[in-house]
């Protein structure tokens, strides 16, 4: 029973790790289709609702964004460990993408700049300790965790996104036709 | 013109003696992918997709180097053939840095296209994220080794078609690099006659008109087959 008190809608979840949100900016372009999946899943946790903890028992979950940083690292083992379904929402997750840009240089490199001192300040432009480390390389989220689905797409648009969540409300696996298999 | 019979897919065909299998295959309706191949231009059987297996070869052949011979037996889609297809569209995808998102030619790709129309949704190798460079020290055009799958169409054109060959390849395997004339900056090829038509081929965003940005390179793939009729009509002399 969920919090509805309804035992017919899934638990829906999406997760936004290093991407530039837009993969959920065309999520919300889904428009009134919005309305037909609020009827058929229960959104459980998302960047849209206010859930501090990605909650047990999810039955699918949306991740956006390359595997970049620690903290991308263990949510995509907590999102792997209690979701029946895991789908890879556009390009970074499928791919690294943009994200996995920074693959061509080193670390240390990459965060050279943000490590410089302000020149005014004398302060550097950045507290690299108060977020969270960079793993060596952005990874596609199936280079971490186990993945049942891909909806490529920089971003996908809402009709990719609705073609894959409507078989998933189905209990079917993701299968874009051709023209929406493309990534970019 | 003598005929020849072969099977494709258990179905009896005919094709002209001295064609490839690619053509006698086209000809019948069946969809071969490729990268490499592209009419006008010599075959160089480099992307490997238009691999078939003809019976009593143990391995599959690559059909656009191999000439169609009465008798053949032809598959062109076995589970074998289509694993290996997505294996070598994920490897292309793998080995340089191609960022479909923020290419000049997203929208418009033969390699986009082609692991679309394989199925392939994600690359399941480890990208080799490969330090290469551009190449934009001539006038009117760039070279991106980011997005080259090395298919040579751009080395044959200029060779076959244009009659300088300023492109070849320097290096070997995964190493290897399309270079303008001694790996020289393409600006400084004192062969180059920036007639454009490596970038016209090139199936992806490597070769690409200076000025393009994200999805703004549109190829013109017509122009090759309009060059060799213009010429055998001798369009452009007297």
């Amino acid at each position: 029973m969920n919090k509805a008190g309804t035992t017919d809608r899934i638990r829906f979840a999406t997760v936004w790790l290093g991407g530039c949100s837009g993969c959920h900016m065309s999520f919300l372009d889904l428009d009134e289709r919005l309305v037909e999946l609020a009827e058929a899943a229960e959104l459980v946790f998302s960047p849209f609702v206010d859930t501090k903890e990605f909650p047990e028992g999810v039955d699918v979950t949306l991740v956006e964004g390359a595997v970049t940083n620690r903290a991308n690292l263990a949510m995509a083992e907590r999102v792997r460990e209690r979701s029946r379904i895991v789908v890879s929402l556009g390009d970074c997750a499928v791919t690294g993408n943009v994200t996995s840009l920074r693959n061509l240089f080193p670390v240390e490199a990459v965060l050279a700049p943000f490590r410089a001192e302000d020149g005014r300040s004398g302060k550097a432009f950045l507290d690299y300790t108060s977020i969270p480390e960079l793993l060596p390389r952005a990874l596609p989220l199936h280079q971490v965790i186990p993945v049942d689905g891909y909806v490529p797409g920089c971003p996908p648009d809402a009709d990719r996104i609705w073609e894959a969540v409507r078989a998933l409300l189905r209990g079917e696996p993701v299968a874009l036709a051709e023209s929406m298999r493309t990534f970019g | 013109m003598p005929v020849i019979t072969l099977t494709i897919n258990d179905e009896l065909v005919s094709g002209r003696r001295g064609e490839s299998l690619l053509e006698v295959i086209r000809e019948h309706g069946i969809t071969l992918p490729t990268l490499c191949h592209m009419e006008g231009l010599s075959e160089r059987g480099g992307c490997r997709l238009c691999i078939v297996e003809v019976e009593g070869s143990p391995r599959p052949v690559t059909a656009c180097t191999t000439t169609a011979r009465e008798g053949m037996v032809i598959r062109t889609h076995t589970t074998r053939l289509i694993r290996y297809r997505r294996m070598i569209v994920e490897l292309l995808l793998a080995e340089r840095n191609h960022y479909c998102a923020v290419c000049v030619s997203v929208g418009h790709c033969e390699l986009q296209n082609v692991a679309a129309s394989l199925g392939v949704d994600h690359v399941r190798y480890e990208y080799l994220s490969p330090r290469v460079t551009m190449d934009l020290s001539h006038e009117r055009f760039g070279m991106d080794h980011n997005r080259c799958i090395l298919c040579t169409r751009c080395v044959r054109v200029c060779d076959e078609v244009e009659g300088v060959r300023t492109w070849d390849i320097a290096h070997r395997g995964v190493r290897s690099r399309i270079i303008a004339d001694l790996n020289y900056p393409w600006g400084e090829s004192e062969t180059c006659t920036s007639c454009g038509k490596c970038v016209q081929v090139c199936p992806t965003g490597a070769l690409f008109t200076k000025g393009a940005t994200v999805g703004e390179m549109v190829k013109d793939p017509g122009m090759l087959r309009r060059v060799l009729e213009g010429r055998d009509r001798k369009e452009w002399e007297g």
